[in-house]
């Protein structure tokens, strides 16, 4: 276990490492660069520009802004952002709690019902019930996030006034009420999709579980139906689901880049996409990482979890 | 997990932003959702000032939401930065003296404008003497001096410091403070665009920032102490910055207790939440033009065009062949359909211009003659010039084809629109123009600046701050591709107008020039480097109880003047 374990890490780190450079040389290929928002601001002239790119570091070879990067990382300094020149692990730190908010409400939901619809979907296979519920996922599926998200707003904050059309909070207020109020249609709208795939999943796997022999065998020597679901079943079609959640952890951190647009929610996502446009490279480095280290561990923590709970695998 | 995730980065805002502009070029944004329009601005201007009504409260009261579609990061107001940071300055901050709607100099932290009147200006243009205000103090009770000054003025000229401008500060030699209230220096040479370059440029405290190790990650640039109306209260990254009022305020105001910033990247998303009421005030980018019938229909509201320094032209390459024969570009002038492209594609309310320089200005030249859509006397000036059909219906002249590529920021749809038409309006008198348009990134860097382009549809403010100094664009020692510093793209040499601006930037007496800048802009006018087509404008709007707001096309944004911002009861 201990040898898998260091193993592992060790391959994590080298993944990591090639993360860095693949991310890094990518980033720098694309056309632009951080002064690029600057360069028709009125006033500024090119010699301006070419003086900031040259006091940024920004005019020296990619290998050498790498190796200076690198080099920082390895000692715990992330960097700062071009931006707001704030370090890069405080940015990311302040968005981090408005998506932790964001995904872990909606992923109760979506875990919550997904579950139950699927599990329901697959003991009435075929019935009125699973062929809605097949339905309604490929269509929750298939609703553009965005389109959906403006249509909630237009019906519950525009027509009826009942939800705040997003943010986090109402400014000069904050209250837990606030925010929980602010959370209801953000955490639905994303729930929505989640919880079609949940649904999915759960059901094709509670479907591979009661057509096993166990189960005939559990029925055959008389348990109640209620007991051969629940007990034998259901407990066993979770198995495959804890590889999803670990999956899932990513997600959690690094946010819903729609919803939290449409929202006005500050989060990761949000963090993301703003820290591209601008070309912001600490900061895109520093959220590609963070969420690079969130994958590698939630596949590691799945597999770990997986051989725990399931005594058939073992980890060596 | 989910398809949330999945979708690329900038598909949420490009969907719903309906010109697809660009999130991060902050001007070509707005470029693409203004409307464009001289008279309408001051219209818009009326229109506020007819609301506006009631006496603000004796202490400050409430607070308003100001949305924006940009995000304001840069809070040390002498770092680069765009222009959404410069609203949070005007509010936390003073220049020494600033600019009003019509353009006069306002004194804030100098008890006086200086002025060859009054000697603050010697004659010659040389010798600056500023007389300060004895009773400011910053925000964390530490009075402001002259010492704050020189501080101020000479961090511009730190090798390290990531200045935002140079230009005017990079002459001041010899500053010296003579009294707690009272500083002089030396101009390297007369430089008249500094006084209004001075009254952009705010002053920031020695005392917090003179020992920096760096100048550039002080604590202050997210914990900023300034002089202004409002002092700083707490900022949540990516979502809003609230504003505190500052009691003990020298100037006007402030009569609202709160000033929240509130960044709403998406377009639409913006226009909602003024619609539900959850913003206040709706700037920068504004409200985009396919909403403004409703938006004029919304209760409680005030919505109206307001003007903005930006002219959209076609900028051409005079390096190339093809431009270098002045009869094209006037023919060019002559076929352009401006009305149709105003009313079909820009909401029918931008006005056209001839001028690069707002109608607002100063130093605008009315008598400027006004282009008329004429594809007859385009097709007779190419004829006399030896311009004659070839193949396909191309023009030629000595073998060359008066063919050329029009190039904007791609995905821009109202500026693909626009080049289409004109693509269209071109052919009719045999000129081919094909349209290559490029991400955002990549045509406004080297391409442009480099003179790598035949032709451009862009949005410019040719202004230095609120000053028609226009050397950077039109002086022929300004061209980057030949070593130069400024923004001259268009590689346009003309003596004369060398000669003008230097004469202009040099006389500090406002009617000769003016006379001078007339004077460019007749010649300009006449030469073309750049076909103007209009003026711009961004639709804003506010609550209707929300008064004081006025609008400023001397200031980067409408949030110039918060502290004089408030509700009426």
């Amino acid at each position: 276990m201990t040898r898998y374990l260091v193993h592992r890490l060790g391959q994590n780190l080298i993944l990591l490492w090639l993360v860095s450079v693949i991310a890094f040389t990518v980033l720098h290929l694309a056309p632009g660069g951080p002064l690029a928002q600057f360069a028709l601001v009125p006033g500024l002239t090119q010699a301006d520009l070419a003086r900031i790119a040259h006091q940024m570091g920004l005019d020296r070879s990619l290998p050498v802004q790498y190796w200076e990067w690198f080099r920082r990382m390895l000692v715990g300094d992330w960097g700062r952002s071009y931006r707001d020149t704030q370090p890069v692990l405080l940015v990311i730190g302040s968005h981090l709690f408005a998506t932790l908010e964001l995904m872990v409400s909606s992923t109760i939901i979506a875990v919550l019902l997904g579950t139950w619809v699927g599990v329901l979907g697959a003991i009435r296979r075929y019935s009125l019930f699973d062929y809605l519920a097949t339905v309604g996922a490929m269509i929750a599926l298939s609703i553009p996030t965005f389109w959906f998200g403006l249509v909630v707003i237009y019906i519950f904050s525009v027509k009826l006034a009942w939800l705040p059309a997003g943010n986090l909070y109402t400014v000069g207020d904050g209250s837990f009420l606030d925010f929980a109020h602010h959370l209801i249609a953000p955490s639905l709208v994303l729930a929505l999709v989640t919880v079609a795939i949940w649904s999915r999943y759960m059901r094709s796997s509670m479907l591979e579980v009661i057509n096993q022999d166990y189960i005939r065998t559990a029925r055959a020597k008389g348990l109640r139906e209620r007991s051969v679901l629940i007990d034998h079943a259901f407990r066993n079609a979770l198995l495959p689901m804890i590889t999803i959640a670990g999956l899932q952890l990513p997600t959690l951190l690094s946010g819903a880049l729609v919803t939290e647009t449409v929202f006005t929610w500050p989060g990761m996502g949000r963090l993301f996409l703003d820290s591209i446009g601008y070309r912001d490279y600490p900061m895109v480095m520093g959220v590609l990482m963070f969420s690079a280290v969130l994958v590698l561990l939630g596949n590691l923590m799945a597999d770990l979890l997986y051989a725990a709970s399931d005594p058939r695998i073992r980890l060596d | 997990m989910g398809r949330d995730r999945l979708c690329l980065p900038g598909f949420g805002r490009n969907s719903t932003d309906p010109f697809g502009a660009s999130p991060y070029l902050s001007r070509r944004a707005v470029m693409s959702l203004s409307l464009g329009a001289g008279a309408a601005g001051l219209l818009g201007r009326r229109a506020w000032a007819q609301a506006a009504g009631g006496a603000p409260p004796s202490k400050p009261t409430g607070q308003v939401v100001i949305g924006l579609s940009q995000e304001p990061t840069v809070f040390h107001p002498l770092m680069i930065a765009i222009e959404v940071d410069q609203g949070v300055w005007w509010s936390l901050y003073n220049p020494l003296w600033g600019v009003d709607p019509d353009g006069n100099f306002t004194p804030q932290l100098a008890s006086e404008v200086p002025s060859l009147e009054n000697g603050g200006i010697s004659a010659d243009g040389l010798m600056w003497r500023i007389k300060l205000r004895g009773d400011v103090k910053w925000h964390d009770g530490a009075p402001f001096t002259a010492d704050d000054v020189k501080f101020s003025l000479e961090l511009n000229n730190n090798p390290n410091f990531r200045a935002g401008r140079r230009t005017g500060h990079e002459l001041i030699r010899d500053v010296k403070v003579v009294s707690p209230t009272e500083i002089t220096w030396r101009m390297e040479r007369p430089y008249a665009p500094y006084m209004s370059i001075l009254a952009w440029t705010f002053m920031v405290p020695q005392h917090l920032l003179a020992n920096a190790s760096d100048p550039n990650t002080t604590p202050f640039n997210n914990a900023p102490v300034g002089t202004g109306p409002f002092r700083w209260g707490e900022r949540q990254s990516g979502d809003h910055i609230t504003l505190l009022a500052n009691p003990n305020y020298f100037g006007k105001g402030p009569y609202l207790e709160r000033a929240t910033y509130k960044y709403i990247p998406d377009l639409t998303v913006l226009f909602t939440q003024f619609r539900t009421g959850d913003i206040d005030y709706i700037g920068i980018q504004g409200i985009t033009p396919d909403h403004y019938n409703e938006a004029k229909g919304l209760a409680d509201r005030v919505v109206s065009p307001i003007a903005q320094a930006f002219v959209e032209s076609i900028t051409m390459n005079l390096g190339r062949p093809v431009f270098q024969d002045r009869a094209v570009r006037e023919a060019l002038y002559y076929a352009m359909d401006k009305k149709s492209i105003i009313d079909e594609i820009y909401y029918g309310l931008p006005k056209p211009t001839d001028s690069y320089l707002p109608k607002q200005s100063w130093a605008y030249n009315p008598n400027l003659p006004v282009q008329d859509y004429n594809p007859d006397k385009s097709k007779q000036i190419l004829d006399a010039a030896g311009w004659k059909p070839g193949a396909g219906g191309v023009r030629e002249k000595n073998g060359l084809r008066l063919e050329f590529t029009n190039s904007t920021t791609a995905g821009n749809h109202v500026r693909e629109q626009a080049q289409q038409l004109l693509q269209q309006n071109w052919r009719d008198i045999g000129a081919a123009m094909t349209i290559k348009n490029m991400p955002a990134a990549v045509i406004w860097g080297d391409y442009f600046s480099m003179s790598k382009y035949d032709s451009v549809m862009v949005g410019e403010d040719f202004l230095v701050g609120p000053d028609p100094d226009v050397a950077y664009y039109f002086d022929s020692n300004n061209v980057p591709a030949k070593g130069g510093a400024g923004n001259n793209t268009m590689q346009y040499a003309n003596p004369e107008v060398d000669k003008l601006l230097q004469e202009g930037a040099s006389t500090p007496d406002q009617a000769k020039r003016k006379a001078i800048y007339q004077q460019v802009q007749t010649i300009i006018r006449n030469d073309l480097p750049i076909l103007p087509i209009f003026q711009y404008t961004t639709v804003e709007g506010t609550k209707a109880k929300l008064k004081g707001y006025r609008p400023n096309i001397n200031t980067q944004t409408n949030c110039w003047n918060v502290n004089e911002w408030y509700w009426a009861t």
